[in-house]
């Protein structure tokens, strides 16, 4: 476990386009496991996950880290999309190292390393472009393991995949929180929330409006925003009623 | 009008002496030029595009409205910097290759960096979170989303390349059409054509135009190759 962890959201607010997007967010994120960022469309998740890699700086509120006031940790972000470069597979996971100084063996290793946890080494000579999707995600996941991050963030990883590609990216989240990253993890696949998750944060409007053990949100949420959102309840249906 | 063709054609086929020194000093002259220019527009058009810094909207209006610079005029700023009672006359640089090769670059680097800025900047709209979530500093920033777009920034060299070979202002300026020395393809088809050697001037504008499709050809060979190899 890392000693910077766990995470304090601290009263975090920003506003886009004249809009609120996140509302005074507050929430304390345990220092392991995953962690599932729920919630409609619109309610903040993506903006949150940038706030904590630092992203996006907020208008007010602020993130922290552990207990020690500016504590630095690993932080890797895989997004929806796996935003490759026009180069070989062992190209774009060593791009994640160009800032770390290593020697060309070493990065050499380390790439590798990733590579075979991911089960690509044998394309690394490939044009990483050319992969199918799943694959292109195990390789988003690959360049972000490969710097041994402390905190992981996934933005609906397996958003575009089939069930079979989503099982493999899910494996290997799996994989990479018991070798010891903290994992947040952005999805409405609510299936898979239940498979990964320990913890869920629910928002909706930009706040937390719930936080608890995965089993007990996605069987009896206690709040009227989460219970909504996993009744499948239309935002808009929510507004019509209530007035 | 035929038998001047005609004539053209032969120069060009039995590769004459003229043509091929003219055409010679033209290629040595405008490659110079796109090299100088890439060396300080593709790094300039990649830090703009990524940076964001306040009065960066300016400085890419000014650097977009640069690319339009009228090959004239600067021939005639460089002429005035390198002649004898200019700032940088005792290199004694004036009326020759590398006077041409200087006012070439001038005119290459705003059109090479204006459009580096541009094909970066939409790299970076694909790449760039990913990039900055990374913790890359702003210089590996920049090279990574170059690297990206080579092929498309290959593009960009080759029709500046283009631009440079086929203008005529600057280097007859600076240059001034000295046979043997620094005649270059333009020039002296505005030469000959003024003397009424068509056959020569002709003969040269299909040399020019043959390198132009030429290197036309080859950006769009480029782009579909690396289409086919890195999606």
């Amino acid at each position: 476990m890392s000693p910077a962890l766990p995470i304090r959201i601290e009263g975090v607010s920003l506003r886009a386009d004249g809009r609120a997007v996140l509302d005074g967010l507050s929430a304390s994120i345990g220092s392991a496991g995953i962690t599932a960022v729920i919630g409609p469309n619109g309610a903040g998740k993506s903006v949150t996950l940038r706030v904590i890699d630092g992203l996006l700086v907020p208008d007010s509120g602020r993130v922290r880290f552990g207990s020690r006031p500016g504590a630095e940790i690993r932080r890797a972000f895989v997004f929806q999309k796996p935003g490759l470069i026009r180069s070989s597979v062992a190209d774009n996971v060593a791009l994640a190292l160009a800032g770390a100084r290593l020697g060309r063996a070493e990065m050499r290793d380390r790439v590798a390393e990733a590579l075979r946890r991911v089960g690509l080494l044998s394309r690394a000579r490939d044009a990483a472009r050319k992969l199918s999707g799943g694959e292109q995600q195990r390789l988003a996941l690959a360049r972000a393991a490969v710097t041994e991050p402390d905190l992981l963030l996934l933005d609906e990883p397996t958003a575009h995949l089939d069930p079979a590609a989503t099982e493999e990216i899910e494996a290997l989240v799996l994989d990479l929180s018991r070798g010891g990253a903290k994992v947040i993890l952005v999805s409405h696949n609510l299936g898979q929330v239940g498979r990964l998750a320990e913890d869920v944060l629910v928002l909706a409007a930009g706040r937390a409006v719930e936080h608890g053990p995965a089993a007990r949100i996605l069987a009896q949420p206690r709040s009227p925003e989460a219970r909504a959102y996993l009744a499948g309840e239309l935002p808009w249906m929510s507004c019509a009623a209530a007035s | 009008m035929w038998d001047a063709l005609s004539a053209a054609l032969r120069l060009v086929l039995r590769l004459d002496g003229d043509v091929l020194a003219i055409a010679g000093l033209s290629l040595r002259v405008s490659l110079l030029a796109v090299a100088c220019g890439t060396l300080v527009g593709v790094p300039l058009g990649a830090l703009l595009a990524i940076s964001r810094m306040p009065g960066r909207g300016v400085l890419v209006a000014v650097l977009n409205g640069l690319m339009g610079l009228p090959a004239v005029v600067v021939g005639l700023v460089v002429y005035l910097l390198l002649s004898r009672s200019g700032p940088l006359g005792a290199a004694g640089l004036l009326f020759t290759p590398t006077a041409m090769v200087i006012a070439q670059t001038i005119l290459v680097t705003p059109l090479i960096a204006a459009l580096t800025r541009q094909v970066v900047e939409d790299a970076d709209r694909e790449l760039g979170e990913q990039l900055r979530s990374m913790r890359l500093g702003r210089w590996r920033r920049a090279r990574a989303l170059a690297f990206d777009a080579r092929f498309s920034l290959a593009v960009v060299l080759l029709a500046a390349f283009g631009r440079a070979v086929s203008e005529v202002g600057a280097v007859l300026v600076v240059g001034g059409n000295v046979a043997g020395h620094t005649r270059t393809m333009t020039t002296a088809i505005s030469l000959e054509t003024q003397k009424g050697d068509l056959p020569l001037a002709l003969a040269l504008g299909l040399v020019l135009i043959g390198i132009v499709l030429a290197v036309n050809a080859a950006a769009s060979l480029l782009r579909h190759h690396a289409m086919r190899v890195y999606g």
